[in-house]
């Protein structure tokens, strides 16, 4: 599967095309099979997200698992302060990443 | 300590008003990204893996209370409780946001701080020796001459936009504490008959082709420095490598048309820039030299020290160095707790800092490019109760320059650039090497860890050096030998075939093995590697 993922433009946070709008949570990811350029042409130009990209990932039911460790790292948070991720309370959450 | 002047504060203060403009030109549509990412990189801002990252200058890594405060209150207020101290001694947060950035200059510019020069293909922050205006060693201190330096490159018009960015360290001993021949240019200040003047070295550096930095210039006095460094820019200017990222930096051009060439070329063009006069008086360097001059120390401070405490006497032996003036001490505070992350900082221990710089330093501060702090003037009888607040605080790690004392990169957990996590692998080392008692015995190794090939870890320096690498969407970790930043430079070898993250920790345990077993009477670690070479320790590591 495709996901499209970016940096929001205000904030700079992680954030997940979801088929209708942005979201910080992987989970939420839809996938965007041969339309993510058009759409990150479309979302940049209108100003919600910054630096766009389309990234292969594989499909399990926890959800979306992208096939490059760069962005497991950016869906979760730095893997050296699992009290900065987005599961905070899941010390072993880094496990994911590698 | 260097202080603005009003023409110092109007720059950095206009500075702010622009950005807060072009930011918000960016969120209102009227510039693009591609527009945009210039700009905020003269203003230091990144957009980095999970956020955007701010980084901060620290002009030859000096800091006065006020200021360091102000990096605690940035962390506090405006990112996650915490700072990265990084090997340009600067610091960076990493979660900032573009909305936010605007303020944080302003705020910064109330305590004569800004992120000038540490981005872009301008003439980066000036480097220096930590130590400076404390060391016995030194010929003079060096940070008036790279205050003079800074005020010569700041918004340089003929260098703001150079093929690449451009790296300048000023040390003034013969003991090399800031890597100078690893940089673009780097100046040792030395005395010739009674005057004070530079050696010029040019063209070193790290990244992807590390290359030490060969002398072009033996002397230069001192009011001819201005016109000398100009003439050394102008001809990287003009023929440093734009076509091309990777062979855009000064080094490579001082490899293609040679040290003697490139030497040739400075020279005649320095002769003709000398007569534009753009050499400030003498007495230029004499005003802001006075803003160094040393404080007010106590001639009769005691060098009496109570060693009863095992933990003091272990971390005074370790952390702290000899000061120039009698009855002083120079205090590196480790920012390499065992298991932490090299150079990170919260708020609180960067307020508890600079309360003991306040009261116990002459105000001073120094970052250091091992990712450390320094107090450089504390009296010796003080140094008890400096070490009971930064025990309390969790400062008090008693291992500069041992194993633990890691530099490392912010790797994969963080940068955009990165391949591999660097992090992880140096709380791993440390961890595995956290007994005091075996770091002691191992003695001086200084293990330097980068995440990618742009070698921020500076891990071609290292006696032992890592660098990270994507192999196939795998993290794996080269392992060099041999390398140095200090004034025995050199540049490590790779072993050979790279390890797992849990390898590679296995690795450096079998290289230090074999180093106990063949050293002899007071080998450091790089001592040994340089008598007996790689083969031992290749056949230590893969059998």
């Amino acid at each position: 599967m495709k996901l499209l993922t970016g940096n929001d433009l205000p904030t700079g946070d992680v954030v997940w095309w979801t088929g209708s709008g942005w979201s910080r949570h992987l989970a939420d990811a839809a996938d965007v099979g041969a339309n993510g350029e058009a759409v990150a042409r479309a979302e940049e130009g209108a100003r919600r997200v910054n630096g766009p990209y389309v990234i292969d990932a594989t499909p399990s039911p926890e959800g979306p698992r992208p096939a490059h460790i760069k962005d497991r790292i950016r869906a979760l948070g730095p893997t050296v302060r699992p009290d900065l991720t987005l599961k905070p309370a899941d010390p072993d959450a880094g496990a994911w990443v590698i | 300590m260097y202080r603005y002047d009003e023409y110092d504060q109007g720059i950095v203060d206009a500075r702010v008003d622009e950005f807060r403009d072009q930011v918000a030109r960016r969120l209102s549509g009227q510039l693009t990204e591609d527009q945009f990412k210039p700009l905020r990189l003269m203003n230091g801002l990144y957009l980095q893996l999970h956020a955007y990252m701010l980084r901060v200058a620290v002009p030859y890594g000096t800091l006065d209370s006020r200021q360091m405060r102000m990096l605690g209150h940035i962390a506090r207020k405006y990112d996650r409780g915490y700072g990265h101290f990084t090997t340009r001694q600067n610091i960076q947060y990493n979660w900032i946001k573009l909305l936010d950035a605007p303020d944080i200059l302003a705020e910064l510019a109330t305590v004569e701080m800004h992120a000038i020069q540490t981005s872009g293909n301008c003439i980066r922050n000036i480097s220096s020796d930590q130590f400076a205006g404390a060391a016995a060693d030194e010929v003079t201190d060096p940070r008036p001459w790279a205050e003079l330096i800074r005020q010569w490159s700041t918004f340089h018009p003929e260098f703001s936009y150079l093929p690449r960015k451009f790296k300048i360290a000023v040390i003034a001993a013969d003991e090399d504490r800031a890597a100078m021949r690893l940089h673009d240019i780097g100046i040792q200040l030395v005395s010739r008959d009674g005057q004070v003047g530079a050696r010029i070295f040019v063209g070193g550096g790290m990244g992807r082709t590390p290359m030490i930095a060969p002398e072009i210039r033996d002397f230069v006095p001192a009011d001819d420095l201005m016109s000398y460094l100009e003439a050394c820019l102008r001809v990287y200017n003009r023929y440093g490598r734009r076509d091309n990222i990777y062979k855009a930096r000064i080094k490579i051009l001082l490899h293609e048309i040679g040290a003697d060439e490139y030497r040739r070329q400075v020279e005649e063009e320095f002769a003709l820039v000398k007569q534009l006069g753009i050499d400030p008086p003498a007495t230029e360097l004499e005003r802001i030299s006075a803003m160094f001059a040393p404080p007010p120390f106590d001639a009769n401070a005691s060098a009496e020290v109570d060693r009863s405490d095992p933990d003091f006497a272990v971390w005074l032996d370790q952390n702290t160095r000899a000061h120039k003036q009698p009855g002083y001490a120079i205090v590196t505070i480790s920012l390499k707790p065992v298991g932490g992350i090299p150079g990170d900082a919260s708020a609180d221990q960067i307020d508890v800092m600079a309360d003991l710089a306040q009261r116990y330093s002459a105000d001073e501060l120094r970052v250091t490019h091992a990712q450390n702090i320094v107090l450089p003037h504390v009296r010796i009888a003080d140094l008890a109760a400096v070490w009971q607040t930064l025990t309390e605080a969790g400062l008090a790690e008693a291992n500069l320059d041992l194993i633990s004392d890691i530099i490392a990169c912010p790797g994969l957990d963080y940068c955009s650039l990165a391949n591999a996590r660097s992090i992880p692998v140096a709380q791993k080392i440390a961890t595995r090497f956290a007994s005091p008692e075996r770091q002691r015995d191992l003695g001086e190794l200084k293990l330097k860890i980068s995440g990618c090939i742009n070698a921020c870890g500076h891990h071609h320096a290292g006696h032992i050096g890592i660098l990270g690498v994507d192999r196939k969407g795998t993290e794996n970790f080269q392992l060099l030998l041999g390398g140095s930043g200090a004034e025995d430079v050199s540049l490590g070898k790779i072993t050979g075939p790279g390890f797992s993250e849990d390898g590679v920790v296995d690795a450096i345990e079998r290289v230090t093995d074999r180093y106990l077993a063949v050293r002899t009477e007071g080998e450091r670690f790089l001592d040994t590697y340089r008598r007996v070479g790689m083969e031992p320790f290749k056949e230590a590591i893969y059998g």
